[in-house]
This record gives C-alpha cells, sequence and structure tokens, in this order.
C-alpha cells in the first residue's frame, strides 16, 4: 500500500518536473513578471533606498503572491485539455498523492525559483543583508501555501480555466499567508525575532498539505462531470 | 414500503414542497414579528436611548452596524453548514439555501462595511482606517463574492452546487484563521488613535435596544432566506407536478 501511495507521488512529480523543465518559457514567465513588476516600483514611488527598504518587506510579497495566482491557473487546465487529467480521475481512489505531487513540482517550478531570485530584489530595495535570510526561507514555506491553497481555486475554477474569477476566491484565503510571510521580514528588518511568524507559516502549510488535497480531488471530480 | 419509518421527517425536512408549504405559514408570523423587533428596537434606539458621553448622538449607528455585522458573520456559517449538509447527506433543499444565503449574508456585510464607514467619520475622523474588524469584513464580503461567482462557472446546477459548498467550507476553515492573523497584524501596526467601545462595557439602557435590534435583524435574516429559498425553488422544480398545480390554481384565481 505504502509502494502504491508514493509511487503515485513520485510518478506526478517526475512528469510534472519534465514538463516544466521542457515549457521553458512557463517556467520563466511568472519569474520575469517578479522582476519586471519589481522594476516598476522605484520608477512609480522613488529611488531613494530609504523609502524602498520600507517598503520592501511587503512588496517582495505581493509580487510573489501575484506570480504564483498568475502560474497556478495552469495547474490543471492542460492536463484537462490533453486528457491526462481524465486519466488521473479514471482511478477510483482518493487522489491525494498524485496531487501532492502535482503541487510539489509547482512550487518546484514556481516557488523555489521566486525564492532563489529573491536576494536580487531585496538588492534592489536595499534590503538590510540580515533580513536575507528570513525573507528566503519565508518565501520558501510561504509559496508552498500558495501552491496548495491555488490548487484548490484553480481546480474549483476549472471548466472556466480561472482568470478573474481565480483571483476573486483564491486572494481572501491568500491573506494570512501574505500577513506572517511579511511579517518576517519586516520582524527581521528590525531586528525582532522573526522565528515566531515563521513558525506560523509552517504551521499554515501543515494545515494546507492536510485539508486542500481533500477540497481539490472533490473539485477536479466536478469538473470532469460538471 | 419504507423500511427506514424514523427517517421520514428527516426526509421530509429536505423535501422542497414541504419547505415551501410550512414557510407560506409562517412567513405572515415571522414577517410580523421581525418587523415589530425593528421597529421597537429602532425607535427605542434611536429616540429613547441615552446619548453617548463621548460620541453624543451619532453612536446610535450602532444599532444598524452591529446587528447587520453579527448576522452576516453568522450567515457565513449559516451558507457553509448548509452546503456541507448537501455535500453529505445529498439534500436539495440544502443547496438552495445555500445558494440563497449567499447574496443576502453580501449585502448585510455590505451594509456592515458602509454604516462602518459612516460611523468612522465623526468617531475616527476618516472614513476607512484599516483596523482588525473592518478588514476582516472586506475579506469576508469578498469570501462572499467568491462564491456568488463560483456558480456561474459550472453549466449544471448540481456540479456548481457542490463546487460552491466546497469553496464555503474552504472558507469556513479560513475565517477563524483570517480573522485571528488579522488580529494580529493589527497589534503589530497598533494606530494609537482607535479606541473601539465594545458592546459588553455598554450600559444596560443602550445595551438592551441593541439586542432586540439582533435579535430582529436574525428575524429578518430568517424571513428573507425563507423568500429567496421559496424563489430558488419555484426556479428550480418547475417541472415538478405541484410547482404546475400551484400556478395554474393561482392562475385559475384570478
Amino acid at each position: 500500500m505504502y509502494n502504491y501511495l508514493s509511487a503515485g507521488f513520485m510518478a506526478y512529480l517526475r512528469r510534472d518536473l519534465l514538463l516544466g523543465i521542457r515549457n521553458k518559457s512557463d517556467l520563466v514567465k511568472p519569474l520575469i513578471f517578479f522582476l519586471l513588476v519589481s522594476a516598476l516600483v522605484p520608477l512609480a514611488i522613488a529611488p531613494e533606498a530609504e523609502r524602498l527598504s520600507q517598503l520592501a518587506p511587503g512588496i517582495i510579497w505581493i509580487f510573489a503572491v501575484l506570480a504564483t495566482l498568475l502560474s497556478v491557473e495552469r495547474l490543471f487546465s492542460d492536463d484537462l485539455q490533453d486528457g491526462s487529467l481524465e486519466q488521473m480521475l479514471m482511478s477510483p481512489n482518493l487522489l491525494i498523492m498524485p496531487i501532492l505531487g502535482k503541487i510539489t513540482a509547482h512550487w518546484v517550478v514556481i516557488g523555489l525559483p521566486l525564492t532563489l531570485l529573491s536576494p536580487v530584489i531585496g538588492v534592489w530595495f536595499s534590503l538590510p543583508t540580515i533580513a536575507v535570510m528570513p525573507m528566503m526561507l519565508s518565501l520558501a514555506i510561504g509559496t508552498a501555501v500558495l501552491s496548495l491553497i491555488g490548487a484548490v481555486g484553480a481546480a474549483l475554477t476549472l471548466p472556466r480555466q480561472g482568470g478573474v474569477l481565480l483571483a476573486l476566491l483564491v486572494m481572501p484565503l491568500y491573506m494570512p499567508v501574505l500577513i506572517f510571510g511579511s511579517a518576517v521580514i519586516q520582524s527581521a528588518v528590525d531586528g525582532l525575532d522573526w522565528t515566531a511568524p515563521l513558525a506560523i507559516l509552517a504551521a499554515l502549510l501543515a494545515i494546507a498539505v492536510a485539508l486542500c488535497p481533500l477540497a481539490i480531488n472533490a473539485g477536479l471530480r466536478l469538473a470532469k462531470n460538471g | 414500503m419504507n423500511l427506514n419509518v424514523k427517517w421520514t421527517w428527516f426526509h421530509r425536512l429536505g423535501s422542497p414542497r414541504w419547505f415551501y408549504q410550512k414557510t407560506q405559514r409562517w412567513l405572515p408570523w415571522l414577517s410580523l414579528l421581525t418587523l415589530s423587533l425593528l421597529i421597537t428596537g429602532l425607535v427605542w434606539g434611536l429616540a429613547f436611548a441615552p446619548e453617548d458621553a463621548k460620541q453624543g448622538n451619532s453612536f446610535r449607528i450602532i444599532y444598524v452596524h452591529v446587528p447587520a455585522s453579527v448576522v452576516a458573520l453568522a450567515g457565513y456559517y449559516m451558507m457553509a453548514i448548509a452546503g456541507a449538509v448537501g455535500l453529505i447527506w445529498r439534500i436539495k433543499l440544502s443547496y438552495m439555501l445555500m445558494r440563497s444565503a449567499a447574496p443576502i449574508g453580501a449585502a448585510l456585510t455590505f451594509i456592515a462595511l458602509v454604516t462602518g464607514a459612516i460611523w468612522g467619520k465623526p468617531t475616527w475622523g476618516a472614513y476607512w482606517v484599516w483596523d482588525a474588524r473592518i478588514t476582516s469584513m472586506l475579506i469576508l464580503l469578498f469570501l462572499y463574492l467568491g462564491v456568488m461567482a463560483l456558480r456561474h462557472t459550472y453549466s449544471s446546477s448540481e456540479a456548481a452546487d457542490k463546487a460552491s459548498a466546497i469553496l464555503g467550507l474552504v472558507g469556513m476553515v479560513n475565517v477563524p484563521i483570517i480573522y485571528k492573523s488579522v488580529d494580529w497584524w493589527q497589534t503589530l501596526h497598533q494606530p494609537a488613535t482607535i479606541k473601539f467601545t465594545g458592546a459588553p462595557s455598554m450600559h444596560p439602557d443602550m445595551f438592551m435596544p441593541l439586542l432586540v435590534m439582533i435579535i430582529g435583524f436574525y428575524a429578518f435574516y430568517a424571513v428573507t432566506l425563507m423568500l429567496f429559498t421559496r424563489a430558488e425553488i419555484l426556479r428550480r422544480e418547475y417541472r415538478a407536478s405541484w410547482v404546475k398545480q400551484l400556478v395554474t390554481n393561482k392562475t385559475a384565481e384570478k
């Protein structure tokens, strides 16, 4: 039983990673978006280092949320179009392991590169160097939560393929992640203890891993029938 | 025929026809009760309750603002639980209740936000402040709008009902998390100017009309929910023979 479960996870992880690597433009788009909108901020507000570093914790997190939202829409819609989603849904079991495999792949393809890229934005916004490590940790954990919650929205809006509706469904659910994610960076900048909000982010991740796949499973089955 | 006799009341409860006929009898009484509660509460609160020591007469908007917010929040749980009941026991009626609860809840949330803004101007000097309660009410409005918008995604109403129910449940898990996180965020950025006199510290002369208004708003919610659900039943069950009979009888009477 255990082998069977982990096989479902690994198969979908490997498949989606392969798809992600082969489709380089899809991989790069959210990252370019992340960099591009970040470059707009100094132009629109002020190029002064002091003001930018004040805005940095919030802005980095808002853009991370938007970049994830852009990419999460495609999580199931490509599979629906080429028929592989139906194949996945043929299984009579709960699809928790395949779903988690797909979401892990999504995080590796989107969340992880965003995390690795974030120091560049930190430098642009003259974020203090002590805050760089907390920022990367908060993004690594937080984007995983964003992928999970976003996948619920993507599964539920599958018949109409996301768009503004996806944003409307998912944004309110993203608020806690946004609050605690930017709090991690802000606390680190202020020299406070930043592990507390990080621990809450990790707790949110634990809840999301446990509950989101159930909702996604139900949503995907609806999308096939409805 | 029916082996499971004990459960007949439960099945009857889930029958749209039963609901339609029962509410026909309940509605006049409940509407009367709602009207008298709201009129009593409003006249008592707006004309006879003592003036607030600091805020003067402007505090009287509390008699609309607080009941609307309380019922808006309770309405979300009501909607989500109705959706869950529909998912678990596959009861058509509870999906109809869920669908009817969404626009009412959204309207109440909107009223709470608008009255809050009107109250905020004389009290805090601004129409909008990013207070924890206001922010979570705003998020609640978005949650309601999401549930309302989702149903247009699906072509079959059965799938739309299930999807809305799932979203409602996801939202129900999230409402306390959102509230706590917004609360925590608020303490992090505490603006010192805002002080809110909560309901428990109110004088009984002020609190009693508020209580009447809250009960009145709940009754109002029940009445509107019944009206919306009755319309929904007719819309969905138009093929059923009792609905056809109902319509033909009405036209025959004329």
